[in-house]
């Protein structure tokens, strides 16, 4: 059955496309302002190096090279800002030493890209080499130290749960202490990497920057999901107001967290104009991008369940290391802290994380999507079925058995130490069993074994926690205090009824592909009566938006959606004001229908929007003691952030002689609450479940042991293809949460943290009849085929 | 060379590539740049009708021929049946790849009108798509497929139904 008041808009054409298909959307690269420089960037060539010399008297003599920047311009600027500075900030040019592959260390200003990339090939640096710690496990154990200054590679360690308190931890490992000591139980342990990645935005990040004296004011255009942060780091690192930055980020070519950051360049951009009195911009090539842009997860632990043998888990632990690279940038440390959010997923047993954020010579990790909770729902899931396959009990009654159950909540608290707002695990996992009929799989697969085929069925189970959030996370160090905005993590948005009756909604943060402009354009028109047509969405510009943080970690529905549902509902009761004094009828009731608003039970006493807002921008007219205008601003901080959850299954077939793994069905049942625009919601589980996809079977960051990115470009990091990937089958469950107004939780990384156990684990149940129990990501055809080869030898050994 | 029919001439550096003689000397940014390695197919363009991808090809190789930009795809205002089915199958989110992505299925549908979901994801392999998982995509291609053949297009598939257990 479709509900009609669990979808709030409908699944409308989006409103960015006949821009974007015509080829006339705006993206940074394609600015190009009068007498505008271009930047190219001399990198290290090595992992950790003393800088001995820089000679930069070739290229700064080349015609048409403006200047040729080092530390020396730069060190009165400090490092790079970050978000939770815990670690080594990054200095903005490399200073004296490098610490890792692809670091900055001069920067070229030319008349054009080519020549700018011409002069840096005529930057001649003397490096000498030192010994480069690259290995998250090695940098905890006799591995190099990377920052001298630290007492150690270890920068912080998270442990819960519940996390916070102290007295708990200790009797949560006191309890898997004593449950590992009875004779009823079993331990399945497995130590796993979920591999380091490479976000790869199409659209490689762009910059320029204009510094205007006159004005003293930095006029600044990048791709970035967080505008306001831009641009109030520049503003703190040059000293002056954030309004003395004006940033705006045009259409931005995907972002997937890569684009949730500070970055260096767009600092350097801002100080190279300001010094050579032009406009100057930098756009990254594909091949500097992993060395420029951050990576993401990089996680070694080792996962362990305790449980009965009939199902029963009696606790569950993470431990392990994180790579979080060289220098710390936005959120680096605090990324496997949000893993830590969801570590016990959505079950009851007692679980004990403990994570170590290590620094190595490699570049930073950040944000990507999911950040943290793919990493936490991974490990939890692939050791559940292990321990499901140990037992020999179905992946899904394990899982059933386990959950918190539907009458803990609202506000059930996770044994991690959170709570989730809301959640019907039950409801959902039933649900994907029968909607995808689960014993027909389990049927299938056993007559494809009988042929000789070898298939395979995951099925896993997530929550995440998203739609940041509580100004409270301030509390915790998560806040944009070091940009100049603190405890910023509300949402923000501010709703016009124009004289001619057109909306203008302004939001305080800002799009990378997922349809805010419909979205929003919904939300007001379903509050409004105004059409979706009649409704132009702005957003990231920092002159005009209302402040916000931006968009990331799936908060910008349940968030600033709510803050604009707000003030469109505040813009309606200001309007039937307005109408009812047109009306000579009482404000409460006017009803707004059609295009304008009547009198309840009397839709011949009506006006037209037009009428309204023409009146309402004339004063005089107006009743004694109401103000002109037809225009609300809202901000809305939420009690808690939102928890979607769901159920996802994969059917593979594994090739056993060449190791080829062919993806045959993907079915995921997600619930993340209300929906807006089903259309929206089901193009962000799409491309959520492909990157998690990515991750399980493609997708791979490897350095060598001297710090060299071995799969620095497309053609070594393959991103899935059309070819790759099925068509996926999707359903919901609609749980809303009680958090917001609207109901809604949040959907871009959902897929994303579903997936990529979810493969493993139907890989792994392909291969159990050979002796199996895990393969590490990226399940190539090598790789698997090893696993093959290793079971069959340890079988027959 | 013509560009979307308007004959152009410039004097540029032998090692200018395509993509950028399109983008910075004739200004016609709808073509993106993505990978310069001709990878990820952001950058194809119709270079005497056959897809190409403008990074990897140098502007002087393009003298003499015919050149077909996103820009010069609808007719006024009227789409072409592929930049519907993008549209009305939601088969662009950030739109950086759509351009080319776009081009691509032009070029497939001109060889292969009547092509299977297999056809279709084998001829766009050469596009990557780093927001939508492809699913729209093909979708949207199915579309326009459908409606170059003149036949009417299968609904879209986001309608389905929420499940109570």
């Amino acid at each position: 059955m479709t509900t009609t008041t669990s979808v709030l808009g409908g699944s409308v054409r989006r409103r960015e496309d006949p821009a974007l298909i015509r080829g006339t959307g705006r993206y940074v690269d394609d600015l190009s302002l009068s007498g505008m420089l271009h930047v190219a960037f001399v990198r290290s060539p090595y992992a950790h190096a003393t800088l001995t010399s820089i000679d930069a008297s070739q290229a700064r003599a080349m015609d048409g090279v403006h200047a040729v920047f080092t530390a020396d311009d730069v060190r009165q600027l400090g490092p790079l800002l970050a978000q939770v500075p815990v670690g080594k900030l990054r200095p903005l040019l490399a200073d004296g030493v490098v610490k890792h592959v692809g670091e900055a260390v001069a920067m070229v200003v030319a008349e054009s890209r080519y020549l700018a990339q011409d002069a840096a090939e005529a930057v001649f640096v003397d490096y000498d080499p030192l010994p480069a710690v690259v290995n998250p496990t090695d940098a905890v154990g006799d591995g190099a130290k990377v920052h001298d200054d630290l007492a150690s590679n270890i920068l912080i360690t998270w442990e819960g749960g519940p996390w916070g308190n102290e007295e708990g931890v200790a009797a949560t490992k006191q309890a898997i202490a004593d449950a590992k000591k009875r004779d009823d139980v079993v331990v399945v342990s497995q130590e796993m990497v979920n591999q380091r990645l490479i976000p790869t935005a199409i659209e490689p990040r762009s910059v320029v920057a204009e510094w205007n004296g006159g004005y003293g004011r930095f006029d600044v255009w990048s791709s970035t999901q967080i505008p306001h942060a831009v641009a109030g780091a520049i503003a703190k690192t040059f000293g002056i107001a954030s309004n003395g930055v004006h940033l705006v980020a045009p259409e931005v070519g995907g972002g997937f967290g890569a684009k949730l950051n500070v970055y260096n360049d767009e600092i350097l951009v801002c100080f190279a104009s300001r010094e050579l009195g032009r406009p100057v911009k930098f756009t990254e090539t594909r091949r500097e991008s992993p060395h420029s842009t951050i990576q993401g997860r990089g996680w070694v632990a080792t996962a362990t369940i305790t449980g009965t043998r009939d199902g029963e888990v009696l606790g569950y632990e993470l431990h392990g290391v994180c790579d979080m690279g060289a220098y710390t940038q936005n959120f680096t440390v605090a990324i496997p802290f949000l893993g830590v959010f969801v570590g016990s997923g959505q079950y009851k047993f007692p679980t004990h994380m403990k994570l170590d954020c290590v620094t190595t010579h490699t570049m930073t990790t950040d944000a990507y999507r999911g950040a943290g909770r793919p990493e936490a729902i991974y490990y939890l899931e692939r050791i559940l079925d292990n321990y499901a396959a140990a037992i020999g009990m179905d992946p899904a009654d394990v899982r059933r058995m386990n959950y918190i159950p539907a009458e803990d909540f609202p506000a059930a608290v996770a044994p991690i130490g959170f709570a989730i707002d809301t959640g019907e695990y039950v409801k959902n996992l039933d649900a994907a069993l029968s909607h995808f009929g689960w014993s027909d799989l389990l049927a299938e697969r056993e007559a494809a074994r009988q042929e000789g085929r070898h298939l395979g069925i995951g099925l896993t189970s997530y929550v995440e926690v998203c739609g940041f959030g509580p100004s409270g996370l301030a509390d915790l160090g998560f806040s944009w205090t070091e940009y100049g905005l603190p405890s910023a993590f509300n949402g923000s948005g501010l709703v016009r009824v124009n004289p001619d009756a057109s909306v203008t909604v302004i939001i305080g943060t800002g799009p990378s592909g997922q349809g805010h402009e419909t979205t929003w354009a919904q939300l007001v028109s379903r509050q409004l009566g105004i059409p979706v047509e009649r409704i132009r969405v702005a957003h990231g510009d920092t002159a005009e938006s209302p402040m916000g943080v931006g968009t990331f970690g799936s908060r910008s529905a349940a968030v600033d959606g709510a803050a604009t549902h707000q003030a469109a509902l505040e813009v309606r009761e200001k309007a039937a004001r307005v109408a009812a004094h047109l009306l000579e009828a009482s404000p409460d009731d006017i009803v707004f229908a059609d295009g304008g608003a009547h009198v309840a039970g009397s839709p011949d006493k009506s006006v037209g929007w037009d009428e309204v807002a023409k009146l309402a921008y004339q004063p005089h007219l107006l009743p004694e003691g109401m103000a002109g205008g037809l225009e609300a601003h809202s901000i809305f901080s939420p009690a808690n952030a939102t928890w979607p959850f769901g159920t996802h299954i994969a059917v593979v077939e594994v090739d056993t002689e060449t190791g080829e793994v062919d993806l045959l069905r993907y079915l995921a049942m997600d619930d993340c609450g209300n929906v807006i625009n089903p259309m929206i919601v089901d193009g962000q589980i799409h491309g959520g479940l492909a990157q998690g996809i990515g991750q399980a079977l493609f997708e791979d960051a490897v350095y060598d042991d001297d710090g060299n990115l071995l799969t620095g470009s497309l053609v070594d990091y393959p991103l899935p293809t059309a070819s790759d990937l099925p068509s996926f089958e999707l359903a919901r469950t609609v749980t809303p949460t009680d958090i917001n107004p609207l109901g809604v939780k949040g959907i871009g990384e959902a897929g994303t943290i579903g997936s990529a156990q979810t493969i493993v684990n139907a890989v792994v149940d392909a291969l159990r009849p050979f002796g199996v129990t895990h393969i590490d990501m990226p399940l190539r055809p090598r790789r698997v085929w090893q696993a093959i080869k290793d079971a069959k030898n340890g079988s027959e050994g | 060379m013509t560009i979307n029919g308007r004959q152009v001439s410039a004097e540029v550096e032998p090692r200018t590539l395509l993509v950028h003689f399109i983008r910075e000397n004739q200004r016609l940014t709808g073509t993106h740049i993505g990978c310069e390695t001709s990878y990820c197919g952001a950058c194809t363009v119709l270079v005497d009708g056959q897809t190409t991808k403008s990074c990897t090809m140098f502007a002087v190789q393009a003298e003499g021929t015919s050149i077909m930009t996103i820009e010069g795809l609808a007719d006024g205002e009227t789409l072409h049946p592929v930049q519907e089915g993008f549209w009305e199958r939601h088969g662009l989110q950030c739109g950086y790849c759509t351009p080319g992505m776009i081009i691509s299925a032009v070029g497939l549908l001109d060889q292969n009108p009547s092509p299977t979901e297999d056809e279709i994801r084998h001829g766009i392999e050469g596009n990557l798509c780093r927001c939508t998982g492809y699913h729209n995509i093909v979708k949207a291609i199915e579309y326009a497929a459908a409606k170059m053949r003149g036949e009417e297009p299968a609904p879209p598939d986001w309608e389905h139904e929420e499940v109570s257990a």
